[in-house]
């Protein structure tokens, strides 16, 4: 059915900027502080306050303009977009109309494709407003004037799938590029969608927007709802309304939320307050110079440079943090295999388990530095896996040098001969028929040989080492 | 005076403020245990004084007044305390002036009368019976009275200039930029300007140079140091240039003799007085009602009842409480401008009306920067009327506009322009003052106030006082 359908899709996607202060004044630009305590005589809408805007935002936007290989425009300006809402303090949000900053650019999919985005531009954040308190609305203004980008692309994707794939990757650039931390559940990036179905060949179809869509998951569940709801309406004869819906995750549907009949007139004009401003090409080149490695630049270098398979590079870079932690540790000891089969595996076990006290790579501890002698412990055998787990776990607790822990937990690997010959005869004994089998060539069996030795080391002899006193004991006997 | 102390000043204006209230209104508070206060620390401080040391002042109803009701003359912003005080307001208080109280307005600077103050008009010192101009009436009313040293205005598109004219004080709007908007509630952005009224250039000038330069919250304010005082000088050789447009169809004739006495004058001073033209004069008001009713409906979106001022509760709806807080909270002239501005900045209409405005603004500027290719500065009348009876023209909006002609020019064009008195005028029992509007180029804001402190020196216009004014006087 579908087949016979196109899909076409545009996101407008909405990010706040990782400054310090808000967009137009000094208030902080903070999360989950308590309500109406980060606001101001500007922020809040008092009269006569007056917008000066912070040009460490317009930095950060400049980045992601950059990073998103857009162009910038050499002289960009403010206007006011007008509504009424009680959490817009000043009845109009300061934005961008047809003058962005940015425009052009975009980001390429696995498959090749390259989504365009049409513009970038700033604009503040409105407040929130509570509505489920009793009779009451509240709103909290900490939020009012924080500083946005948007960013909104050509309607080049054709799928719910792409659209994930397009989102994931332009949270990791703006992550990579320090230009904002793209938290879905913060807040700090809210995505709206524009879809509509058409025949191949055919009349463009009715765009319907959808909005209210917490995760890329939300994103990918509604535009696949909202897809079959309109080739549905159109085969049954029916047709699209131009609507903006709302989506309700649980319920796994779209709702009408208005209509185009209800469509506003923002009484766009140019903001008085705020002079027109320029970006020389100077600043840009400065701001450009110190945008970061990006993620797809990253994982190929891992691939080739590092030799690391394509999966452990895409593990590794899908967060600005596990990349730089990983670069970091590579900096002290150079076996990148070793430092990211341990992130991937050993570290992100920390992350799922709640008695490591450690949820993400920002809550580790100790320093990469340590993480990187753990490992260098452990690839040269100095200690086995297991022992280097259990270090793992005590640097969890007590941020100390892995080799202090290794020698305090008694972790070190035996390397005396002597002791270990003692404890692989030992186990040998009454073990005749296995001796028997690794004889005939059956060296799998030799794993069950192993196991005691290391049991009867109390995990301080290293398998290794084990495997070939064994061997070179049962060859000789 | 001189050797008052400033608590000896204090009283003086306080004890004559309060004893004139009831028949002048231009006051809509007195800080009178606040300015009593401020005036005695003056007196027991014994370092260097401030260039305003002890002087009252009057602070027009919206310029924000840290912990005192700045209300602007609505209605909707009645007990509203602003929470910080304007950087003009605060550069006064630093060098040393006291803030008497706060003075009454034309709602939002919407008027040219002060009868759209919801708190109601002030009057006329000249003649009770008539409105002492607007929108900054009671500042005008308060100096004319001699109740305070100065006042503290705003001019959008003549607001300090006309009643300066009206009550025969000296007021002075800054070119845009001059003088820091921060604490200034809005009306129209790109046209506000705080400015001064007081019974003299001179004493202009030196608040003048304690309120302005450079202001990092305010972006529009121009990165310049404070107005120096202006250099006594002669009107020798000054080319003065006198637009045949400020002087035709619309300005009474009994203004237009008194104007062209006082520029004789000046020519038997040395000046040199050329005709000149302003030919886009006539596109005045029209651009400027365009762009200043668009600048002002989007800088009163913000009053809609949810965080400050006035509420009703309408049908319990959001919408419709800020729907009801605003149609009951506006003064009718309020809500002609939001409308009249939603209008041209209405999708479709936006184009027609203010974009074209702003193309016929820049017509108007560009008049101006020709004349001063001629010219050193341009004088004509400020106001086309003599001060009009109180009630004859509140019913008549286009009547109250065309009294704008002349000062909104120099307003669209952003230039500094002064205010003097020049002479007066009979009517029935009433001696009533003209004002001489002097115009200078964009920046020329200390040239322009040189030529009125000259002008001032050479002639006594200035002086002249009205009977209430003398009879308060003890
Ligand atoms: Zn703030």
């Amino acid at each position: 059915m579908s087949a016979a359908w196109q899909v076409v899709v545009g996101l407008e996607t909405h990010c706040q900027l990782a400054t310090a202060s808000k967009l137009f004044c000094g208030c902080a630009n903070a999360f989950g502080a308590a309500p109406n305590t980060l606001v101001c005589a500007v922020c809040s809408g008092q009269p006569g306050a007056l917008p000066v805007l912070n040009r460490e935002a317009l930095d950060l936007g400049l980045r992601a303009a950059l990073a998103l290989g857009c162009n910038v425009a050499p002289r960009t300006k403010f206007d006011r977009k007008h509504y009424f809402y009680c959490d817009l303090p000043k009845g109009y949000q300061i934005s961008q109309y047809d003058q962005p900053f940015c425009t052009g650019g975009g980001i390429a999919l696995a498959s090749g494709k390259f989504v365009r985005l049409a513009r970038i531009h700033l604009e503040e954040d409105a407040g929130k407003a509570i509505h489920d308190r009793g009779a009451h609305s509240l709103v909290d203004l900490n939020r009012a004037g924080v500083p946005l980008i948007e960013a909104v692309t050509e309607p080049d994707l054709s799928s719910a799938a792409e659209a994930h794939e397009y989102l994931t990757a332009l949270k990791e650039i703006l992550q990579f590029a320090g230009v904002s931390e793209c938290d879905m559940e913060k807040g700090s990036l809210r995505c709206d969608v524009n879809v509509s179905v058409q025949r191949p060949g055919g009349a463009r179809g009715t765009k319907v927007e959808l909005k209210n869509l917490n995760s890329f998951a939300n994103v990918a569940a509604a535009l696949e709802h909202e897809v079959a709801r309109q080739i549905q309406s159109l085969e049954s004869g029916g047709e699209v309304r131009q609507e903006t819906r709302l989506f309700d995750a649980e319920a796994g549907v779209t709702r009408t939320m208005r209509t185009k009949e209800d469509a506003h007139d923002y009484r766009y004009f140019p903001d008085p307050d705020l002079p027109l401003f320029t970006l020389d090409e100077a600043h840009v080149a400065r701001v450009r110079s110190y945008l970061p490695e990006l993620p797809a630049a990253r994982r190929a270098r891992y691939v080739k440079a590092l030799g690391l398979s394509a999966y452990d590079a895409g593990v590794l870079t899908a967060s600005r943090a596990t990349s730089d932690y990983f670069e970091a540790a590579l900096r002290h000891n150079d076996a990148p295999k070793e430092l990211a089969n341990w992130l991937t595996n050993e570290v992100a076990a920390l992350f799922s388990d709640a008695a490591s006290g450690v949820r993400s790579i920002d809550e580790l501890p100790f320093k990469p530095f340590d993480f990187a002698e753990l490992v260098e412990l452990a690839r040269t055998g100095r200690v086995t896996r297991s022992g280097a787990r259990t270090i793992l776990r005590a640097m969890c607790a007590q941020p100390r040098a892995p080799r202090e822990l290794m020698r305090e937990l008694g972790l070190e690997t035996v390397a005396d001969s002597g002791q270990l010959e003692r404890w692989c005869r030992e186990a040998l004994l009454g073990r005749e028929k296995i001796v028997a089998d690794v004889r005939r060539g059956e060296e799998k069996a030799l794993g069950a040989l192993i196991g005691p030795v290391l049991k009867l080391s109390g995990g301080k002899a290293d398998p290794k080492a084990v495997r070939e006193k064994l061997l070179e004991l049962i060859r000789a006997s | 005076m001189s050797d008052a102390t400033a608590l000896e000043r204090v009283d003086a204006a306080l004890e004559r403020a309060a004893r004139l209230e009831a028949r002048l209104h231009a006051f809509l508070s007195l800080d009178a245990a606040g300015a009593r206060r401020r005036a005695a620390e003056l007196d027991a401080h014994s370092g260097p004084r401030g260039a305003l040391h002890g002087l009252p002042f009057a602070v027009k109803a919206n310029l924000c007044w840290s912990g005192v009701e700045t209300n602007a003359g609505s209605a909707l912003l009645a007990g509203y305390r602003a929470p910080y005080t304007a950087t003009s307001v605060q550069r006064a208080l630093d060098a040393g002036a006291v803030a008497l109280g706060v003075a009454n307005m034309d709602e939002f600077g919407f008027g040219s009368s002060g009868e759209n103050s919801a708190f109601g008009p002030s009057r006329n010192p000249w003649d009770l019976a008539r409105t002492p101009g607007g929108s900054s009436s009671g500042a005008a009313a308060a100096v004319a009275a001699g109740s305070v040293a100065f006042a503290l205005g705003s001019d959008t598109g003549g607001s300090v200039r006309q009643p300066a004219a009206l009550c025969g004080v000296s007021g002075f709007k800054p070119s845009y930029g001059r003088v820091s908007r921060y604490g200034l509630i809005a009306f129209a952005s790109s046209l506000d300007c705080v400015g001064v009224l007081a019974p003299d250039v001179e004493r202009v000038a030196s608040v003048l140079g304690a309120i302005s330069g450079a202001d990092e919250r305010d972006s529009t304010c121009l990165p310049e140091p404070s107005c120096s005082a202006p250099a006594p000088r002669s009107l020798q050789g000054v080319r003065i240039g006198a637009p045949r447009e400020h002087f035709g169809a619309g300005v009474d004739p009994r203004v237009a003799a008194c104007v062209r006495a006082a520029l004789s004058e000046l020519e038997r001073l040395g000046a040199q007085v050329l005709e000149i033209d302003l030919p886009h004069t006539h596109a005045a008001i029209s651009t400027y009602y365009v762009v200043a009713s668009a600048e002002a409906s989007s800088n009163l979106a913000r009053y809609d009842g949810v965080r400050y001022g006035k509420r009703e509760r309408g049908d319990g709806s959001l919408q419709g409480m800020i729907t009801a807080t605003r149609s009951s909270g506006f003064g009718a002239e309020a809500r002609r401008r939001i409308a009249l501005g939603s209008y041209v900045l209405s999708s479709g209409y936006y184009e027609a009306w203010y974009v074209q405005a702003l193309k016929v603004r820049r017509l108007i500027a560009r008049d101006f920067e020709r004349a001063f290719e001629r010219v050193d500065v341009i004088a004509g009348p400020t106001s086309p009327s003599l001060a009009f009876a109180l009630g004859e023209r509140s019913a008549d909006p286009l009547a109250m506009y065309a009294g704008d002609a002349l000062t909104t020019p120099a307003s669209l064009a952003g230039l500094p322009a002064l205010s003097t008195p020049c002479g007066l005028v009979r009517e029935g029992d009433s001696d009533l003052p003209v004002g001489l509007q002097w115009i200078g180029p964009h920046g020329a804001d200390e040239f322009v106030l040189a030529l009125g402190a000259a002008w001032q020196r050479a002639s006594a216009h200035h002086l002249a006082r009205p009977a209430l004014a003398q009879e308060a006087q003890r």
